[in-house]
């Protein structure tokens, strides 16, 4: 499913339609914040202020369309890779990074931005949507989630689990999977040898749409209508991206073992961002002044990124022991003391 | 690819790789697989080249499902192949678990004998490489309590290549826990080696005062706090454990009852840790020979810290000789009774 090809010329599709302008005008900006953000995360890490960074670049387009079909009172169910989709969900872009500057797991209030933690163990959040969502109905909220898992992740045992009672019980789940042919070194077709990940949605009694997932209007497109029905009881959805990670896996990744420089070039020319732009110019949806505006907020969001990471927390040691139980146990309280006085003879 | 491995000096995961290699050379029936594996050479590199020299059939990537892994090596063992399957991480071997505790450690005792499973399920573990959550984990207590699993631990390069031959050879399923903050380690040694055989404790260092037991990545860290302590005028012994299920109690509890104190140091949280049960152990063996309670030091009953705390949770030299402090050295406790 494609709306936008890679010349930025619109599509015709039976079923589904190009977004408004403003919408597609919305999508680029936040790509275009997105793609700046990875990369200031990316120097961030290479000069040491970050522990790790897994880049999105290149798949902008899957997790920014994804997210801003959302509506208010939905959920975001993001893996480590997402720091875009969360930065469009609307969370802070310096609590976004907390986890990979090492000063804490989840660096954010969940329930403030409608955020799941960013989850590591693959595809283990998935089934948390959609008790969220269940226990929503229950209470007789209006509550969707979105799902973001790679093309690996869709092995794991856990993802299976979470399709078949996401769709046993009708919650309005869509798996948006970013199938961006890698997970690490592990080619797709070592993961799969179904025709396309949608195609798992069939076992599952689910729908399953594949998307172009460097078009941003198609994966919006797409996820809002999927949305749309799930919240009607349509039953949920996987919605698979066809995209690619351009940086290495994490900047501690060493790429050039596993594949061509070549294959990378492929999908650079595909780039989710220049497509968008060369329609919204062809279209004078945007003009030069916009698209320099879209310029300054992302640098503005780096500029705050790197001065809010420029000095060095520190960090008490003593909050190691809190919110680990609702009040702290006399055996923590003990240890928490073992510590300070450790502290103190140093 | 040429791989060359110095002939004096060598790092942990050198050693390993070299096991590897020299495994697969030796048995057509070992096979190598996982996450990452193959062409990448593993995370941290442990399988680095095996692809490329041994060929797909022996050394290759799996699909990103550990419950899976497991599970088609307890098939392939019962059909008697010899797999050696890696977990990436301690914390994302937890989907395994229940291949591990159900299937892979009762196979044996469920069949009477007529199924063995020759599994080895490497796992990089512990901490103190500054690793966001999940990439920390020490889960040995986890594995230990499940009868029918070897769990060893190797603390220096000679032994990692030597276990780990062992381990393959071996007929019961090995959970062959890997101290990742010690792959960089050196030690000067020729490889093949082989050293004490792997059910087998060892001493470290002599010492007479107090034994300090430890394993896997602590061996290095409890050698360092006994060197300090020298300086302080206390000789203290330590005891490598290796295997830590089953557990051979000799070498420590003759050590013990030649020191009369003794401290357990792991990483893992001390609460139901381990060294709980190693603790309890050299008490019921060596009880009339002791000075001092044994103490245990470990990390703090808390969820693994996240990168810029970990200093703060891991045991290191100093808690360990804060420990070494608290055995009663002063008469004054027998005087106040
Ligand atoms: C349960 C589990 N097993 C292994 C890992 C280690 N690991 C981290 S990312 C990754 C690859 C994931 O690939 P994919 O799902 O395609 O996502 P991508 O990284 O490509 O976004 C692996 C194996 C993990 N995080 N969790
Ligand atoms: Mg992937």
């Amino acid at each position: 499913m494609r709306l936008v090809d890679r010349h930025g010329v619109r599509r015709e599709h039976s079923s589904f339609t190009v977004p408004d302008p403003a919408m597609l005008a919305e999508l680029h900006r936040a790509m275009v914040i997105g793609r700046r953000f990875n990369q200031q995360a990316g120097t961030l890490a290479r000069q040491g202020r970050l522990a790790v960074y897994p880049s999105s670049t290149g798949q902008e387009a899957a997790q920014v369309g994804g997210v801003l079909a959302l509506g208010e009172r939905d959920w975001l169910f993001p893996s480590y890779r997402d720091s875009v989709a969360m930065l469009t969900h609307g969370v802070d872009p310096v609590e976004t990074l907390t986890l990979f500057r090492g000063d804490w797991h989840c660096g954010y209030d969940p329930h403030r931005y409608r955020c799941a933690p960013q989850c590591t163990p693959l595809a283990t959040n998935a089934s948390h949507a959609v008790g969220l969502t269940y226990a929503a109905r229950h209470k007789g909220h209006d509550v969707a989630a979105l799902v973001l898992m790679g093309d690996g992740a869709t092995s794991e045992g856990d993802t299976h689990e979470a399709y078949n009672f996401a769709a046993v019980w009708n919650t309005p789940v869509v798996f948006l999977v970013q199938n961006n042919h890698w997970a690490i070194s592990v080619p797709l077709h070592r993961q799969s040898v179904a025709p396309t990940l949608a195609h798992k949605a069939v076992g599952y009694g689910m729908r399953g749409y594949h998307v172009d997932g460097n078009d941003a209007a198609a994966v919006h497109s797409v996820v809002a209508h999927a949305l749309t029905e799930a919240r009607e009881g349509g039953g949920p959805a996987i919605v698979e991206a066809l995209t690619y990670r351009v940086d290495p896996h994490t900047n501690a990744d060493a790429p050039q073992r596993y594949r061509d420089d070549g294959e990378v070039e492929y999908w650079v020319e595909r780039d989710p961002l220049i497509r968008m732009e060369t329609l919204l110019r062809n279209e004078q949806i945007v003009d030069d002044g916009l698209l320099e505006v879209y310029e300054r907020d992302a640098e503005r969001i780096a500029t705050v990124v790197r001065d809010r990471m420029a000095g060095e927390d520190r960090l008490d040691p003593a909050s190691l022991f809190t919110d680990v139980y609702a009040e702290v146990p006399p055996v923590l309280e003990r240890q928490r003391n073992e510590l300070a006085e450790e502290l103190r003879e140093v | 690819m040429a791989h060359t491995f110095p002939t004096s000096e060598t790092t942990m995961g050198a050693a390993l790789n070299r096991a590897l290699r020299d495994a697969l050379a030796a048995d057509p029936d070992v096979l190598v697989y996982g996450e990452d594996v193959g062409p990448l050479g593993g995370v941290f590199r442990v399988t680095d080249g095996l692809t490329a020299d041994f060929g797909e059939e022996r050394c290759f990537d799996s699909p990103l499902a550990e419950s899976g892994i497991v599970g088609t090596a307890i098939g392939m063992a019962a059909y008697g192949l010899r797999p050696v399957v890696e977990m990436q991480f301690d914390a994302f071997s937890y989907p395994a678990f229940e291949q591990v505790t159900s299937h892979l450690a009762k196979m044996r005792n469920r069949t009477r004998g007529a199924v063995t499973l020759p599994v080895v399920i490497r796992v990089p573990y512990g901490g103190g490489i500054g690793g966001v959550e999940h990439h920390s984990d020490s889960s040995e207590a986890y594995y230990t309590h499940t009868p029918g699993l070897r769990v060893v631990t190797p603390g220096t390069p000679a032994d990692a290549y030597s276990m780990l031959r062992e381990a393959i050879d071996c007929d019961d399923p090995v959970l062959f826990l890997e101290p990742k903050r010690r792959y960089w380690a050196r030690e000067t040694v020729e490889l093949p080696v082989r050293t004490e055989p792997m059910q087998r404790s060892v001493v470290r260092r002599s010492g007479s005062d107090a034994t300090l037991i430890v394993y896997g990545p602590m061996v290095a860290t409890a050698l360092e706090a006994a060197e300090a302590a020298a300086g302080e005028g206390r000789d203290l012994e330590v005891v490598d454990l290796r295997q830590l299920a089953p557990f051979d109690d000799a070498t420590v509890t003759a050590s013990v009852r030649r020191t009369g104190r003794a401290v357990v140091v792991h990483e893992a949280s001390v609460f139901g840790g381990y060294g709980a049960e190693v603790a309890a152990r050299v008490t019921e063996q060596c009880f009339h020979h002791l000075e001092a309670p044994v103490l245990r030091v470990g990390g703090w009953d808390v969820p693994y810290p996240p990168p810029k705390l970990e200093e703060h949770h891991l045991p290191g030299v100093d808690r360990i000789l804060t420990a070494v402090d608290r055995l009663q050295w002063e008469s004054e406790w027998v005087e106040g009774r």
